[in-house]
């Protein structure tokens, strides 16, 4: 092997292959029995339970944990997934210490919370792993309904329309289902394939076609999608990212996170995978922290965020920021991109101090260089392919109750739509509420 | 999956689980709730004579056994019957039970043991349109000072003289609710058939003190200073009322009879376990009073779960499977022998099963330096103990040895079945073979 984490500038095999297997496993390994005995033997069954009222989807946490506790851990997967058919994922990325796990009364108690997460996980490994999906279809109801965008959203629509009767296609525009599932989420939450797989596994619900490399916009119209189905479900994410609007951001070496994180998910061999030597990540929040780690993780020997706000201000938790830390990643705040420098490839890039003037965030004038090969840019996605005639606020298409958007037959939901934070458990919650008032709005 | 809808003594309810009678089933309100909750089933709390109710403390009234991590293992309490008025009772049963035509309600009712007293309130409550009776013979506490309950579930004619009264004033089903403050639990039993009783129910609470309060020097709970035993339930009485239960789904006389099993039922399995040994449903007070009705929820999808696996279609499938397995001790085959083994992926070291072993059973565990716990199978009895302290679930295994292998322990071989009856130590034994 030639190449280490010293080597200069972006390269592949920065790591023996071994170290890269020990660096991506699982962040949240599965619980064995025993562990997840203890686990379950905490809760407290609470009335009106408040980690249930945190969960976006509202999954019945002190049952599905009674469940487990009782040595029924297929039952508890039931109770999890009646309210979100992807509570297999959840279970590895929610930010649960945000959620569920933050307002857990023994989080009260004693400053440690019940394992929702892991405990989630447990169940529901358990019951996927007998490979059997566990509900049925209602009678068909001979409608049809077409749902665009393969990710968290439309999957918990797809499923839920056709447990309800109804026949669902899925376009996406990706060669692959999943979303951001399969393309966005920090591989070492989904390790395995898991997110292929549990696609696979939902799709065992039948009555749902999925048609990858079909693009809203291109080649698909909303128009001719509206004329073809009884409705339209719109779970597109946002796919577009804002720029970078400082000199030298065309640089070589300056790439959007989310690319970099999509071709880490689907690399067959993470050895043939660049990275800096020293890398700079714009931004504060998920997507940024995981691009830094999986940089880190990759072997680069240097990895800084940049955050042009206080650590208070930062999109990724605390537990985020400190996974970030445990992993060597530097997190520096109130700094703020003015430069990349380089000749053709980046090599420095140039920030300025900022402070908070009466709200506005404002440049304090001085500067300082970091040593960069590599540059991600995650400061934030953006709707892109919305189709025309949609009412958008905020760059979000706007919606109400179930999901209606301002477009009789269209509905939407997840990241593309208005409310909720953007993240898979809401896209979860959002594309099941809309299949529920689809349901209603065809049924009558 | 699996069809809980459970029929017993004719009263057919969407699933075995009822609550018992008890302050969860005192009132509409309640019951209601209870049944929209998903219990298949209510015994309505005691209802006593017409005239002024039953009054009860205005302290304390329960008392309490923690496990670990404070799970309430065991309650007690000195609560009476219902302290609400017999018509106002009455009304409510009328109206819940029209609203819940595919729910169990039966009426559960203490009144002095006099016929006149039985044949005032029996027509009322049929008048109601539940479902059954449930006879009180089993509150061990305040109503036993007052020649009821308990007082009466002690004495056999009583039972018998009573069941046969309801028997004679009330068109439907009639169930005994049996004490276990009794040394044998079959007389009772026997009693309660003896009067034509249609099934019987067990157990009600178990006479007990919870705790001593060591300033006031007085049982706990304490009402001014002073405390009376009090009836203990919960999860630390289920294996008194197991066994009570058993014993009389096994005795000849009663065998086969309907019961409905009572005692800390909490969990899916166990009402699955009384069920087994012989009960026809289940009946919960304790569970519910501590986790509240959504409790039944588990106990649903875990018994329709455990039912699927086992390929049992309805619940009658597998009740009483278990009975023919109680056998007297005599019986058991002394030629069964199992040695101790310790996983040891699974073992954390805590040495737990060393110091029982060691300490107060046969010395039959080798602990090494790097902590290390192995079983000596020439020393190890079988007793189970270490499996019981071990902290770690499935931890330590129970292993069979072979017919025709060596014990190591009696250097014997193991041989086919032989119990107490033919052993040579057994005098009885040794006087029939002569
Ligand atoms: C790097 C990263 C890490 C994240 N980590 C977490 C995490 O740990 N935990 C968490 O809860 N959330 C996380 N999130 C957020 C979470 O992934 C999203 O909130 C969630 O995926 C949104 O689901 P969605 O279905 O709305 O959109 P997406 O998952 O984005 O799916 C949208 C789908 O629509 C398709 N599509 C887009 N445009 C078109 C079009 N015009 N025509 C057809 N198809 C189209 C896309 O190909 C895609 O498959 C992360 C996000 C990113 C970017
Ligand atoms: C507070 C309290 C009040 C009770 N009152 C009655 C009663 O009025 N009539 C009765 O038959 N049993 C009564 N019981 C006994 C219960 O019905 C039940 O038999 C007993 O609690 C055992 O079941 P468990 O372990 O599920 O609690 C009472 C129990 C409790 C805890
Ligand atoms: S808040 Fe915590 S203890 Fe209470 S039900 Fe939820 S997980 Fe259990
Ligand atoms: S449980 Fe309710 S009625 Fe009983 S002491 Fe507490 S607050 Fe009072
Ligand atoms: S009690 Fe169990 S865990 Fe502890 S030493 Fe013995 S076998 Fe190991």
């Amino acid at each position: 092997m030639s190449n280490t984490t010293m080597t200069p500038g972006i390269q592949p095999g920065r790591l023996p292959g071994e170290n890269l297997d020990v660096n991506f496993q699982d962040l949240h390994p599965p619980l064995t029995p025993h562990e997840a005995h203890v686990a379950a033997d905490r809760c407290y069954f609470c009335h009106d339970a408040p980690c249930m009222t945190a969960c976006p989807t509202s999954i019945d946490i002190p049952l599905f944990i009674r469940q487990i506790m009782t040595g029924t851990p297929e039952a508890a997967a039931r109770t999890i997934l009646e309210q979100n058919i992807l509570g297999g994922m959840c279970a590895r990325v929610c930010p649960t210490e945000t959620l569920c796990e933050e307002v857990c009364v023994r989080e009260t108690a004693e400053g440690q919370p019940v394992e929702i997460g892991r405990l989630q996980r447990y169940a529901t490994d358990t019951l996927m792993a007998r490979n059997s999906h566990p509900f049925a279809r209602a009678a068909e109801t001979g409608k049809r309904v077409a749902v665009v965008g393969a990710g968290p959203a439309g999957l918990a629509c797809a499923h839920r329309l056709a447990m309800k009767g109804h026949d669902v296609v899925m376009y996406d525009a990706r060669a692959k289902a999943g979303g951001l599932n399969e393309f966005g989420i920090a591989a070492y939450k989904s390790t395995e394939d898991f997110a292929a797989r549990e696609v696979a596994w939902l799709l065992g619900i039948g009555g749902i076609t999925v048609e990858t490399g079909r693009s809203l916009g291109a080649g698909l119209s909303l128009e001719q999608l509206k004329q073809d189905h009884d409705a339209v479900f719109l779970g597109i994410g946002l796919a577009g990212v804002n720029a970078l609007s400082v000199a030298g951001a065309e640089k070589d070496g300056v790439v959007d996170a989310v690319s970099f994180i999509a071709e880490l998910r689907q690399a067959e061999d993470l050895a043939t995978l660049p990275v800096g030597r020293r890398v700079v990540v714009i931004g504060g929040g998920m997507t940024a922290i995981d691009a830094a780690v999986q940089s880190r993780l990759l072997g680069a020997e240097s990895v800084t965020v940049a955050y042009r706000r206080g650590a208070d201000r930062m999109g990724a938790s605390q537990f985020e920021q400190d996974l970030a830390a445990s992993k060597g990643v530097r997190i520096m705040t109130n700094v703020m991109p003015v430069a990349v420098h380089g000749n053709g490839a980046a090599s420095e890039v140039e920030l300025e101090y900022t402070q908070d003037v009466d709200g506005r965030l404002t440049g304090t004038g001085e500067t300082v260089r970091l040593v960069a090969d590599q540059v991600f840019k995650a400061i934030g996605q953006t709707l892109q392919g919305a189709p025309e005639g949609l009412e958008i606020t905020r760059g979000k298409i706007v919606v109400t109750g179930g999901g209606r958007t301002s477009v009789k037959g269209v509905w939407a939901g997840g990241d593309c739509a208005l409310g909720g934070e953007d993240l898979t458990v809401t896209a979860v919650a959002e594309g099941r509420d809309a299949a529920e008032d689809i349901h209603k709005a065809l049924m009558g | 999956m699996a069809d809980l809808t459970t029929t017993f003594l004719g009263i057919t309810s969407p699933n075995p689980f009822w609550l018992a009678s008890a302050p969860p089933t005192d009132k509409e309100y309640n019951v209601r709730r209870a049944f929209e909750a998903g219990w298949g089933g209510v015994v309505w709390k005691t209802l006593g004579m017409e005239g002024q109710p039953v009054v009860n403390v205005n302290g304390p009234r329960y008392g309490a056994i923690f496990g670990a991590d404070r799970r309430l293992l065991g309650l007690n309490n000195i609560e009476l019957i219902t302290d609400r008025d017999l018509h106002r009772n009455l009304e409510e049963i009328t109206r819940v039970k029209k609203d819940y035509p595919d729910r169990a309600l039966i009426v559960s009712i203490m009144v002095p043991c006099e016929e006149e007293a039985w044949k005032a309130i029996l027509p009322l409550v049929e008048a109601t349109g539940a479902d059954g009776i449930e006879l009180n013979f089993g509150c061990p506490h305040g109503m036993a000072e007052r020649g009821m309950g308990s007082a009466v579930g002690q004495v056999p004619e009583y039972i018998t003289m009573v069941t046969e009264w309801c028997k004679m004033y009330y068109s439907k089903p009639v169930i005994v609710k049996l004490t276990p403050n009794i040394t044998d639990i079959r007389q009772p039993a026997r009693a309660a058939f003896k009067g034509n009783a249609d099934a019987v129910s067990l157990i009600n609470t178990i006479n007990s003190i919870t705790s001593v309060n060591l300033d006031a020097m007085s049982p706990e709970p304490m009402i001014d200073g002073k405390g009376t035993h009090g009836g203990y339930c919960g999860p630390a009485v289920k294996p008194i009322a197991m066994n009570m239960c058993a014993e009389i789904a096994r005795d000849p006389e009663t065998n086969g009879k309907p019961i409905s099993a009572i005692g800390g039922i909490t969990t899916w399995r166990d009402a699955a376990e009384f069920m087994a040994l012989g009960a026809g449903n289940v009946q919960v007070c304790t569970a519910a009073m501590t986790y509240g009705f959504k409790v039944v929820q588990e106990m649903i999808s875990g018994l329709s779960q455990w039912m699927d696996e086992k390929g049992y279609e309805k619940t009658s499938d597998f009740v009483g499977m278990a009975v023919p397995n109680v056998t007297d001790w005599q019986y058991l085959n002394l030629n069964y022998v199992t040695k101790a083994r310790i996983d040891q992926d699974a073992c954390i070291s805590c040495g737990r099963c060393y110091a029982a072993c060691e300490d107060t059973s046969h010395q039959a565990i080798d602990m090494s330096i790097d902590r290390v716990f192995t079983v000596k199978d020439d020393e190890c009895v079988a007793c189970n103990l270490c499996v019981n302290v071990c902290p770690v679930e499935g931890c330590i295994e129970m292993v069979e040895l072979e017919m025709g292998a060596l014990d190591e322990r009696t250097g014997e071989i193991v041989k086919p079945y032989a119990n107490w009856t033919s052993h040579p130590n057994n005098p009885g034994a040794i006087k029939a073979a002569e």
